[in-house]
């Protein structure tokens, strides 16, 4: 065997999988090769690093240098320089926004120094397409102190006491859940895994299966175990292929060593688990729809009781959980309920993983525990508003969960204060605002989202939920009245108090949240028929200021539709007719001369 | 094929393959470990670095010593080769040069499992930006 002296871990994530990190992996072991360093140096595949904002990242060990935004053509001098020569490479290393400076180990980047990872801990850090590594993390320990020193009401009543709740966004405390379906009598019961993540912009899940599949193989597993279930199911959507990949190869692996199958470690537990494919309806994420497209019915949601717990996969009773959630479970079970009751806040325990995006300079994978505020997610990891703007609003929770503003930046992230400043935990997608975002462009945008994806099986929903976005559609077009400001705010109450599952229970929230938060904003679209930051382009002008105007050309050049006209060196002239808003002029103008209003 | 049929089956299995990632799990925290840094320059390697490398590599665990072994650029004592820096936990660098595996052995029998200095430090004559 190989007795490797330095170890190379590429990102294999999908985001820096789509930045040919295949071929950066690739291009490392052929120069290796050449080099005749294929014993010594070892190329990992990894899960996600999270900092996806500089992707492809390469990290070196044990040196742990952490090298950004790498190419394919690097690999060469990664190779010859770091790797031969022993010195790092200075173009790739991560520039300190702050200092100026370079930094060479991610610890040090204030990306990772806040975050604590629990869910994320073989992120970046194993191969996912190899068990062995998994093991040597301890992955299946828990399992195996389950299923030899626990008894199932043990291990329910440690994760009671732990304090996890559910990550998928409602934060139903899931020592509980696992109570009531291991109470509910039955001789075949099912461990549900629900990776249908549907919020945009969201992708925690996804990166957990992708870098760290076992953790939730092993969890469903010791869920098994507790509730009485033999089976387990994965609803994974099948635009997750690298997810599924890396999930089949996992399952693959753990039946040949015997960690899933009959009789697992000798003690007589069988457990099996297999996968499920669903659509990519946001409806899905909801466990009865789940449940009900997985019986290849439509997928659309059932009143609730009777719960997935009494009346769940073909009518048998069933345990659903999120994939973050189990990610939680092994860990809780190796280091005890104390230690992860001991992070957090006072109703929630642990951390939370939160897919960063939007206007922010670190759009990328975050763990933080329970309890941090918003503005050191924003601005210390996050590393602040893309190109110095102003932050204006984060909207958490996806199309569920509502805006929040500056003023709620000192809010500490845990289920209760999010829902109090009126957004929700939802399930980890953080999207982040500048100046530059209309706000009513923005709920419409989450409207329109929720339109699209609603089941239509009830009225609210299916009816409801359309009006309420061509009312938002006719103020975008400067034909709204004040009076369409109450009917929205009534609407959006009505949806929410009689639709039948929480996707129209909650799809109001991003309307309603930004009625409270910017209603000058909705005031200045219908009385003054002007969008405050210039977005909605039926109520915005493009025009050149000939006293800046210089007459370069350059918009005249740069405009798609011709619709700008001036002789060179003379103030230029935008033909409000042709103009189609696009904003090019503005992106080109050097001087400030075309003004938005 | 690896059949885990107990507990203690895994456990072993998670011990034996423990090793294959300590390289990585060291990596996080090379300041509470004894970092070795062999000079691999064009001059150290054609005056056996990547032997003394090597030997450092397989010797370490075999003697129950728990150290980052990486390599560095030429650190200008050409004239030395090969040339080792040294950095025990919570002290100052030291070189040392003209190492063999007999001087390597006598480094780890001393200054690494005792702090005891030995023959050859390459005395530091210049000074790093910070």
């Amino acid at each position: 065997m190989a007795n490797y002296k330095m170890h190379v871990l590429v990102c294999g994530g999908t985001g820096c999988k789509t930045s040919e990190s295949d071929m950066i992996a690739h291009n490392l072991r052929s120069a290796l090769a050449q080099h005749g360093l294929s014993d010594e140096v070892q190329v990992v595949m990894s899960g996600c690093f999270g900092f996806c904002e500089k992707g492809p990242i390469v990290k070196v060990l044990p040196d742990n240098i952490f090298y950004v935004s790498v190419k394919p053509a690097d690999a060469t001098t990664i190779v010859e320089e770091h790797i031969i020569k022993g010195r790092p490479v200075q173009h790739l290393l991560y520039n300190d926004p702050v200092t100026g400076e370079k930094i060479t180990e991610s610890r040090k980047m204030d990306f990772y120094q806040q975050q604590y990872r629990i869910a994320l801990r073989n992120c970046g850090f194993i191969d996912p397409e190899n068990i062995d590594e998994a093991i040597a993390r301890d992955a299946y320990q828990a399992l195996g102190k389950v299923l030899t020193q626990m008894t199932p009401q043990e291990v329910i009543d440690i994760i009671k006491r732990s304090g996890l709740r559910g990550r998928g966004g409602a934060g139903f405390p899931t020592g509980l859940k696992w109570e009531i379906a291991s109470k509910v009598p039955g001789d075949e019961k099912y461990v549900v895994c629900n990776a249908d993540e549907g919020d945009p912009g969201a992708f925690m899940d996804r990166s957990i299966l992708e870098g760290d599949p076992h953790s939730v193989l092993e969890a469903m597993a010791i869920c098994g175990y507790c509730i009485g279930a033999s089976q387990g199911l994965i609803y994974i959507r099948a635009e997750y292929p690298l997810a599924i990949e890396r999930l089949k190869i996992a399952i693959k692996q753990a039946r040949e060593y015997g960690l899933l199958g009959n009789n697992i470690m000798g003690t007589g537990f069988n457990f099996d688990i297999s996968l499920c494919y669903g659509a990519g309806a946001f409806v899905c994420g909801e466990e009865t729809a789940l449940i009900h497209s997985m019986e290849g019915h439509r997928g659309e949601p059932t009143f609730k009781p009777p719960f997935p717990a009494e009346k769940g996969y073909k009518g048998k009773p069933t345990n659903v959980n999120n994939v973050e959630t189990f990610a939680n479970v092994p860990a809780i079970i190796l280091n005890g309920a104390e230690w992860f009751a001991s992070i957090g806040t006072e109703k929630s325990k642990g951390t939370k993983v939160f897919a960063l995006a939007g206007k922010i300079n670190n759009v990328g994978l975050i763990e933080v525990p329970m309890g941090t505020k918003l503005r050191t997610v924003i601005n210390d990891i996050g590393g602040g508003i893309k190109n110095n703007k102003k932050f204006k609003a984060v909207q958490i929770g996806g199309p569920s969960g509502g805006f929040l503003t500056e003023k709620h930046l000192d809010t500490p992230i845990d289920y209760d204060s999010l829902t109090e400043a009126g957004s929700m935990m939802g399930s980890g997608g953080m999207i982040v605002m500048d100046e530059s975002d209309c706000m009513v462009a923005m709920a419409k945008f989450y409207l329109d989202f929720t339109v699209e994806e609603s089941c239509g099986k009830c009225a609210p929903c299916r009816i409801g939920n359309k009006r309420l976005d061509e009312i938002l559609a006719k103020i975008t077009e400067g034909k709204g009245t004040e009076e369409d400001l109450a009917l929205l705010r009534n609407l959006g109450q009505v949806i929410k108090d009689t639709s039948l599952c929480m996707l129209g229970g909650s799809s109001p929230n991003p309307v309603l949240s930004t009625l409270e938060h910017f209603y000058d904003e909705y005031l200045a679209h219908v009385r003054d028929h002007r969008c405050p930051a210039g977005q909605c382009k039926a109520l915005v002008h493009y025009y050149i200021d000939p006293e800046q105007c210089v007459g370069c050309t350059a918009c005249a050049r740069a405009c798609p539709v011709n619709a700008i006209a001036g002789e060179r060196k003379k103030p230029h002239v935008i033909d409000q007719l042709i103009c189609i808003k696009c904003g090019t002029c503005v992106e080109k103008c050097k001087f400030n001369a075309v003004l938005v209003q | 094929m690896t059949k885990v049929k107990t507990l203690d089956d895994l456990i072993r299995l998670r011990d034996e393959l423990r090793t294959k990632l300590e390289l990585r799990e060291k990596g996080e925290h090379p300041e509470q470990l004894i970092q070795v840094k062999v000079a691999m320059a064009t001059c150290g390697i054609a005056s056996g670095a990547k032997e003394v490398m090597d030997y450092f590599i397989d010797e370490l665990p075999k003697r129950n010593i728990a150290a980052v072994v990486t390599q560095t650029g030429c650190m200008g004592y050409c004239y030395a080769e090969p040339t080792i820096e040294v950095t025990l936990p919570g002290k100052e660098p030291v070189v040392f040069g003209y190492v063999n595996k007999e001087k390597a052995d006598e480094i780890i029998e001393k200054y690494l499992k005792a702090g005891e200095l030995v023959d050859g430090i390459i005395p530091q004559t210049f000074k790093k930006p910070n």
